[in-house]
């Protein structure tokens, strides 16, 4: 499985996001240290990177919280927790069943 | 950049509709650097509104202002903004646009959301965060209802200051 975390340094959510997404790793027995970090520092890369914000987090390509029309850029992200509260990190409990979705949907032995 | 104590600049800005305000005439006046697509801003923003409910019994007024770059960021243009008061996100609390930039140059602000709280005589008494934590509602606004509560008590709010949180404010180039 591959995890990616893509931040942007100017905005300060990703070290909690980051955190968040380790202790969901090991909530669903995967190694937190093999979460690949990818820096996004500019406007360009962003477009290339299809990047609507900071953090954004991606489970086999698939963002965690699928972005709809938001426009590319450098931003703070902006994320709905399942409580209806705004949040410049996912939920928690989002990014966890994102990780066992793509357990699931990994072909045995992978 | 305006330190705690200093006679904080004045201003005039429009509101979404083309009305002007200014600090003052006021016992206390919170002036909020804020914007649309900062989730930060979001997560804080009713926090805020629900100060301004609070206080405006006592005289308090609150002003927000969005003084992000509308052309990089499209979310905070000034056709947003109105469409955010007519969804009623700001009762009490008059929407400005601050398009030169000039008075969130002239406060120092750093950030979405950054709070400044002026006495009657216009002097800083707190700049900061709302409260500590933007993902703890319960937090209510705890240093900004603080920092009002002392300015009307004629006390020093504790703490004077805070570390602005949020996100970056958006420059123009």
């Amino acid at each position: 499985m591959r995890v990616e975390f893509l931040f942007w340094e100017g905005c300060p959510s990703h070290p909690r996001a980051l955190a968040e997404l380790r202790t969901a790793m090991v909530d669903v027995a995967l190694d937190p240290g093999t979460v690949i970090l990818r820096k996004v520092p500019t406007q360009a890369e962003a477009a290339q990177e299809r990047f609507v914000g900071s953090p954004t987090i991606r489970i086999d390509g698939v963002d965690v919280q699928p972005p709809g029309e938001e426009p590319f850029g450098l931003t703070c992200r902006v994320y709905h927790r399942r409580d209806g509260r705004i949040s410049p990190t996912p939920d928690p409990a989002d990014v966890r069943e994102a990780l066992r979705a793509a357990q699931t949907a990994l072909p045995r032995g992978a | 950049m305006t330190a705690i104590g200093d006679r904080a600049p004045t201003f005039v800005l429009p509101d979404t509709e083309g009305v002007m305000h200014e600090p003052g005439g006021a016992p206390a006046t919170v002036v909020v650097f804020t914007c649309n697509h900062c989730p930060y801003a979001l997560a804080w923003h009713e926090r805020i509104v629900g100060v301004a409910q609070d206080y405006t019994g006592r005289g308090v007024r609150v002003l927000a202002v969005n003084p992000n770059d509308s052309e990089r960021y499209p979310g905070d243009s000034p056709q947003a903004m109105r469409a955010r008061v007519e969804r009623g996100e700001f009762d009490c609390v008059p929407y400005l646009r601050d398009e030169s930039q000039d008075v969130a140059r002239s406060y120092g602000a750093k950030t979405t959301p950054d709070v400044f709280v002026l006495d009657a005589s216009g002097a800083l008494r707190y700049r900061g965060a709302p409260d500590a934590d933007y993902d703890g509602p319960a937090q209510n606004a705890a240093f900004l209802r603080g920092a009002l509560d002392a300015v009307l008590d004629a006390r020093d709010p504790d703490p004077l200051e805070t570390p602005p949180v949020g996100c970056s404010i958006k420059w123009k180039a």
